[in-house]
């Protein structure tokens, strides 16, 4: 078993904009990595570097133990990318550019037909005919998923693959990204900005805010930073001093304020909750609610980078 | 850093079928075979490359054939015949794929190709070599029209074939600068500008009026615009015969355009390809 991806110190500015400032990634054979970060994070150019697509301003990388600088043309053989925005050509049918796929990659007819009707399932009975132009944006994103698979990378690359996408579709990516992942033995790099997005599917996920890797980790190892629980408590009033009179309390670990929200991590839920509660009514601010619950990705997030992740709908 | 190990095939089933380098001629008509389809799914690009150069073809005779056949001395000069080269340069210069290449940057199905094992020059050759197929196929028309009004080929059947050839190659060796814009800028505004390109080329030398019957300065500008032997060339092979000393020019004519445009676009195809 070796790396996949093995990346250090890589970083690409575009003029003045240090869009992603320097990076390590380990990504090992077989496994599905989470690339979770907010709009602007630096996401896509680390997806564009790895894939060849963008050279790095700084920093090396090796995928499938070939150096992204040099042996650009081995990687490209190896790997499937599925960039942010389905990439594909409106005036072909499907089945056009599964075919064109298909011959860039070097199989032969009888292996683009076979492919194409392994990939079939991918794409809604009917459609593999018709003019990209009367699809659907979940249809063009699993034709972009089907076009990517055509040569069975070893190594998938998935920017946003659900981004926009309806849950029913979603659900559909979840389970064919597992699929590859647990049948072919795929790895697979995915990004995302949905916090159950790596949760559900990441055996380990890296979270990227501003151009720098902030956190990393599996998604249990990093929720239980957190703290093991925490307790949510929307308030009206003083904020500031709430927060210091909880912080004050010994079963708090620490606690992060996010807009009318205190998110206060602890290590036994049950036995914080009042001695809490007790501390923010004598501060003087109004509970408006109070939950105790296990920590998210989102928790982590907040903790790691002092904001909430910001998603567009 | 731990040593990365080249995944080895073992792993995974022996009848996977995998990607291999497909070599440079297959990319290149898997291109070429892509924009060849997408051709008659545009007809917006190619139909007024038809009408408009038959328009030109048939007003500038009903203008000017009285006129240029009555000068005293020139009792033998065909203007029908003089206008059919001028027609074909009109209908292929400046049509290209060039705008379906931004479509493709823009799109990101670029980068879905440059993601792909494919050598690079043939993402440009192949849209390339669908131009050429275009272009000579665009030439047919207007010919027809010619015959029509009945202009004949003075060296018959290869003539023919050679006057289509050399329309083919003028409106490839053109290309390149369309296709220097497109992938210089990917802006489709900026490509469409490309079109103001034509009109020095087209109407800056011997299109309507024969070079000797040019004003001074015009003729000057004329002697250094390539179209002048370009159109020469055409119209002995259409109106003399095999003159190749004129023909040699034409054809070093569009060499020249060809190295100048095709280095621009290879240039651009570079600096894009490379991602700076
Ligand atoms: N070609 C470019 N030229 C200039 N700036 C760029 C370019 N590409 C990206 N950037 C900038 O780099 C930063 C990171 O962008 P990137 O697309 O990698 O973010 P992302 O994490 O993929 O975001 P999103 O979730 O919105 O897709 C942004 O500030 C963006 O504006
Ligand atoms: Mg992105």
């Amino acid at each position: 078993m070796g790396n996949a991806i093995e990346a250090e110190g890589l970083g690409r500015s575009f003029g003045e904009v240090e869009a992603v400032k320097s990076v390590d990634i380990e990504v090992a054979d077989g496994e599905i990595y989470g690339f979770l970060g907010p709009n602007g994070a630096g996401k896509s150019t680390v997806v564009k570097m790895l894939t060849t697509l963008l050279k790095p301003s700084r920093g090396s990388a090796r995928v499938l133990g070939h150096d992204v600088a040099t042996a650009a043309d081995k990687i490209r053989l190896d790997i499937g990318v599925a960039l942010q925005d389905a990439s594909l050509d409106k005036k072909q049918s499907g089945r056009e550019i599964l075919r064109m796929q298909g011959r860039l990659y070097g199989l032969t007819k009888p292996e683009v037909d076979k492919r194409i009707d392994e990939l079939a399932h991918l794409i809604e009975f009917d459609a593999i005919d018709r003019m990209v132009d009367t699809y659907s944006g979940g249809m063009e994103r699993r034709l972009d998923l089907a076009a990517s698979l055509m040569h069975n990378p070893r190594l998938l690359f998935l920017d946003e693959p659900t981004t926009g996408l309806d849950p029913t579709s979603r659900a559909f990516v979840w389970q064919e990204v597992k699929r590859l992942n647990e049948e072919l033995g795929t790895t697979i790099f995915l990004t995302t900005q949905y916090l159950e997005e790596a949760d559900e599917l990441a055996d380990r996920v890296g979270i990227i805010n501003a151009g720098t890797l902030v956190g990393e980790g599996s998604p249990t190892e990093l929720k239980s930073e957190v703290g093991s629980d925490v307790i949510v408590a929307r308030v009206t009033g003083n904020v500031a001093a709430a927060e210091a009179a909880v912080a004050a309390l010994e079963v708090v670990d620490h606690i992060d304020p996010a807009g009318d929200e205190l998110v206060i991590s602890v290590t036994n839920g049950a036995a914080a909750v009042s001695p809490v509660a007790v501390a923010l009514d004598a501060s003087g601010v109004q509970v408006a609610e109070l939950t105790l619950r296990t920590p998210t990705l989102d928790d982590v997030f907040l903790e790691l980078t002092g904001a909430r992740i910001e998603v567009d709908a | 850093m731990t040593a990365t190990t080249d995944l080895s095939d073992s792993a995974r089933p022996a009848d996977v079928i995998r990607a291999r380098p497909s070599g440079f001629l297959s990319d290149l008509f898997t291109i070429a075979g892509r924009g060849l389809r997408s051709i008659p799914r545009e007809p917006e690009v190619f139909i007024p490359a038809i009408f408009i150069p038959a328009f030109f073809f048939i007003v500038n005779i009903g203008a000017l054939q009285d006129l240029t056949e009555a000068i005293p001395g020139n009792s033998d000069f065909d203007y029908r015949a003089f206008q059919m080269p001028t027609a074909i340069i009109f209908a292929v210069t400046g049509i290209s794929r060039a705008p379906g290449l931004v479509t493709d940057i823009q799109t990101g199905y670029f980068d879905r190709l440059l993601l792909t094992p494919t050598r690079r020059v043939p993402l440009l050759l192949g849209l390339q070599i669908a131009d050429f197929v275009l272009v000579c196929a665009l030439t047919i028309p207007v010919i027809i029209l010619g015959f029509i009004l009945g202009v004949g080929f003075e060296t018959g059947i290869l003539g023919f074939v050679f006057f289509v050839l050399m329309a083919g190659l003028w409106g490839l060796a053109f290309t390149g600068f369309p296709y220097a814009i497109a992938l210089k800028t990917g802006n489709p505004a900026a490509v469409a500008t490309s079109f103001i390109l034509f009109f020095p080329f087209a109407f800056l030398t011997s299109s309507t009026v024969p070079f000797e019957r040019m004003t001074g300065w015009l003729q000057t500008i004329a002697r250094f615009n390539p179209l002048t032997y370009i159109l020469d060339a055409m119209r002995v092979v259409l109106s003399d015969g095999w003159e190749w000393a004129t023909i040699g020019k034409g054809l070093l004519a569009i060499g020249i355009v060809f190295v100048i445009s095709q280095s621009l676009a290879m240039a651009a195809l570079r600096g894009r390809v490379n991602q700076e």
